[in-house]
């Protein structure tokens, strides 16, 4: 390098400062996604690594277009695994301090906010379950320092995210089962607390059950004479609810069965709707409880929903199906313990049925409505 | 049974049937492999032609040559630096510390190692760390114009005025006027001196013959911000405009001129400016802000890809983004408690003209106005005079209301 005078120095440093010193930073920094999912002795990777990354460490482009094909990917496969693999060690402790054999299984690619990447499929093979599992991630680190691995471990019981970045290059996972009792109370009081935070499951039942208390003589609503009639009427209806919901549940949180979550969102809406409007214009009388089944079917997706935006635990996943219905069956039982006595006891004055029936089913389907239209076509009304 | 029995039963068994034929659509990340070779995954910023590239291989050759030589290491860290800088792109400064490797972790590296490390630091809003190196970098070579310079900026960006501006000084007699008139500018913009700056730093501009392309456009910029503090914003637009017929490509002015845009109520405009750049976040924000304020079709894709941005910087631990992410829950997401608490760590941080705007309006939007207390006091001691800014803290001051 020639030598320039020290001021001339100075000052091209300075012009090429001015402009470093504004932000620089507003493209996202180089990181990779790494998920390993812990199956006994094996443990399942998928190792999302970002092309530019690769085509900066081995020069994907071969034929210098600036641009990254499949077919240039593709080529490189074996290249792209020893690499990857080779900068990533997972220990099983406690069987042996040997590591676990890592093999490429798919060669993929997917698309994140940032760009494109290549997505790695591989299976680790440890010499016993890993109860605590060491992760060494030396991918990059010496090419960019900056950048970081994003790693998620799964030991089916439960999700661990770390960051692993030049600094901290090894981390240990310790796997977090739960106790099976703990498990269960933790579902129970998920579902109790879902029947009470998801008011439209609230309101469906409320519309059907507020006539139980009544009964049709001579084209008119009259109280029912004793508690019996109301009792068996709500029972049905109740049961019917709970035996269509708790099918869809189990068959959605199992994978079997899926809607779109804008169509069973909408559809609980205007289940709603329709079983206040029942008690308006009057289509089903004794019969609800086949209302409150076929749209029940609907709201069991609707809870397979939350139960799975909470990152199920796929670890006695029966177990937490039962424990969230048998919440959501306290859940309703406490809202029928408050609400058939009061009904019950308020039935013979004009008031209930003006009121209670009348009104009550007007604004429950002006709500669910509101609610309808917001979910049907993604608006913002309240 | 009754018939509307049928119809319910019908209803339910609609549901399952169609539950049973949906496949969920695939979502943006699931793996997939291409239908054919020639399908293109990803354009790489550069081609294998590119003069910097090829540079950046010549150096880096040098390099392995001879790791002991601070120069290469050196040379190859400036225009990593410098290649970040032009193309927005954070990978670089990765790159750049790469370089530097054999010196990084040294508590005394060479003073050229200790300044490229200031700048990576800086970039990565490790300002302390950054003034850190600085410090003994001004110490040990006083004669530095780039030091200097740099620790000007990063104590100008920390809200610490005095100490900025006793930075420029040297420059008066180490740099062109050029630099240490846009030096002092730059602190009299936030101080309540911008208009007498604006008059000082247009005279440099107008008498300098030799300015290169880069000193004029960033001569413009920083008039075009100047301008906007004392309220005239047709002479900020005009000097924006200039900056960018310099460098059409400079986000920093981008971004500047979009908001101005956006603030004259002129968002048709802000995405003729800046055009399909979804590629940088900075620019993302203002597109996606445009595009809602023109109801314009992309706004929703957009806005969403930006979600994901923030989400992905989450994930990684970056906290270099919460004054963006803050603009963009209020303009976009309508959550206005969360875009304090980001306004509040922030302000932790740094201490720009933006800083103080995004603080004051989340505290106004979330119906919090005492969390706007340290911006206020902010105001009053520093004499920020941009009338915007202070219009939005006028009814915030105890004894408005």
């Amino acid at each position: 390098m020639t030598r320039a005078p020290r001021l001339v120095v100075a000052w091209l440093a300075a012009a090429l400062w001015l402009l470093v010193a504004r932000p620089a930073e507003a493209h996202k920094p180089s990181d990779s996604y790494l998920t390993l999912t812990v199956r006994g002795p094996v443990v399942q990777g998928r190792w999302d690594l970002a092309i530019r990354d690769l085509d900066h460490v081995m020069g994907l482009d071969r034929d210098g277009s600036g641009t990254v094909t499949w077919g240039e990917l593709r080529a490189r496969r074996d290249e792209i695994a020893s690499l990857a693999l080779g900068h990533l060690t997972l220990r099983a402790e406690g069987a042996s301090a040997v590591p676990c054999r890592a093999t490429l299984r798919d060669l993929e690619v997917a698309t994140h906010s940032d760009g494109a990447y290549a997505v790695l499929a591989f299976d680790t093979l440890c010499a016993a379950e890993p109860r605590v599992l060491d992760v060494d991630y030396e991918l990059f680190f010496d090419v960019d320092p900056q950048h970081h691995g994003i790693v998620r471990v799964d030991d089916g019981a439960g999700t661990r995210t770390a960051i692993f970045t030049r600094e901290d290059r090894r981390q240990r996972f310790e796997q977090t089962t739960l106790a099976r009792g703990h498990q269960l109370a933790a579902a129970t009081l998920l579902g109790i607390h879902h029947i009470f935070a998801g008011i439209d499951h609230l309101l469906f039942l409320v519309a059907l059950l507020l006539p139980s208390v009544l009964v049709r003589a001579g084209g008119r609503w009259e109280p029912v004479p004793s508690f019996r009639p109301a009792l068996v009427d709500v029972l049905k209806i109740v049961t019917a609810f709970t035996v269509a919901h708790s099918i869809t549940l189990s068959l959605s949180a199992l994978e079997v069965l899926r809607l779109p979550s804008r169509l069973v969102e909408a559809g609980i809406a205007a289940s709603v709707v329709l079983a206040a409007i029942n008690n308006l214009v009057r289509v089903l009388d004794e019969d609800r409880w086949t209302a409150a089944f076929a749209l029940g079917l609907l709201h069991g997706f609707g809870f397979s929903a939350t139960l799975m935006d909470l990152g199920l635990p796929r670890k006695n996943l029966v177990l937490t199906l039962f424990g969230f219905n048998l919440g959501v069956e306290i859940g309703q039982m406490c809202v029928l313990a408050l609400f058939l006595p009061l009904a019950y006891m308020a039935r013979k004055g004009a008031g209930y049925r003006r009121v209670g029936l009348v009104s009550g089913s007007v604004v429950i389907a002006a709500v669910a409505t509101v609610w309808f239209v917001e979910r049907a076509f993604v608006v913002k009304i309240f | 049974m009754k018939s509307s029995s049928l119809v319910f039963g019908a209803t339910g068994l609609l549901v399952l049937v169609g539950a049973l034929f949906f496949r969920p659509p695939a979502g943006a990340d699931s793996p997939r492999v291409p239908a054919s070779d020639r399908e293109v995954l990803e354009r790489l910023p550069f081609g294998a032609s590119d003069p910097r590239e090829q540079e950046r291989e010549r150096l880096g050759r040098l390099l392995a040559a001879r790791p002991d030589d601070v120069r290469p290491a050196v040379a190859l860290a400036r225009l990593d630096i410098e290649i970040s800088r032009a193309r927005s792109d954070p990978r670089y400064l990765g790159y750049a510390q790469a370089a530097l490797s054999a010196y990084w972790d040294l508590p005394s590296p060479p003073t050229e190692v200790r300044v490229l490390r200031a700048t990576i630091r800086q970039s990565v809003h490790d300002f302390d760390g950054a003034l850190a190196d600085l410090d003994r970098v001004v110490e040990a070579a006083p004669g530095d114009a780039q030091a200097w310079i740099t620790r000007s900026v990063v104590l100008g960006v920390k809200g610490r005025y005095d100490e900025a501006r006793a930075s420029c000084q040297p420059l008066r007699r180490l740099a062109p006027e050029l630099v240490f008139t846009v030096c002092e500018a730059s602190l009299d913009a936030v101080t309540g001196s911008a208009g007498p700056a604006y008059e000082r730093l247009a005279d440099v501009v107008r008498r300098g013959r030799r300015l290169s392309t880069a000193e004029n456009e960033w001569a413009r910029s920083t008039l075009g911000e100047l301008a906007q503090r004392v309220g005239n914003d047709a002479a900020a637009e005009a000097q924006f405009r200039d900056a960018l017929a310099l460098d059409p490509d400079d986000p920093y002015v981008l971004s500047a001129y979009a908001d101005l845009l956006l603030d004259l109520g002129r968002p048709a405009e802000a995405l003729t400016l800046l055009g399909a750049r979804t590629d940088n976040d900075n620019l993302l924000l203002r597109l996606a802000l445009a595009e809602a304020a023109a109801h314009s079709p992309g706004a929703a894709a957009d806005a969403r890809l930006l979600r994901e941005r923030f989400d992905a910087s989450h994930l990684r631990g970056d906290t270099v983004h919460r004054r963006e992410e803050a603009r963009f829950i209020l303009g976009l997401e309508d959550d206005p408690r969360a875009a304090l608490a980001l306004a509040r760590t922030n302000w932790d941080v740094q201490r720009e003209p933006w800083d103080v705007r995004v603080l004051l309006e989340a505290a106004i939007a979330a119906k919090e106005p005492a969390a706007a207390a340290p911006a206020l006091a902010f105001l009053a001691a520093n004499h920020l005079e941009d009338p915007r800014i202070l219009r939005l803290a006028a009814p915030l001051r105890p004894g408005a209301r």
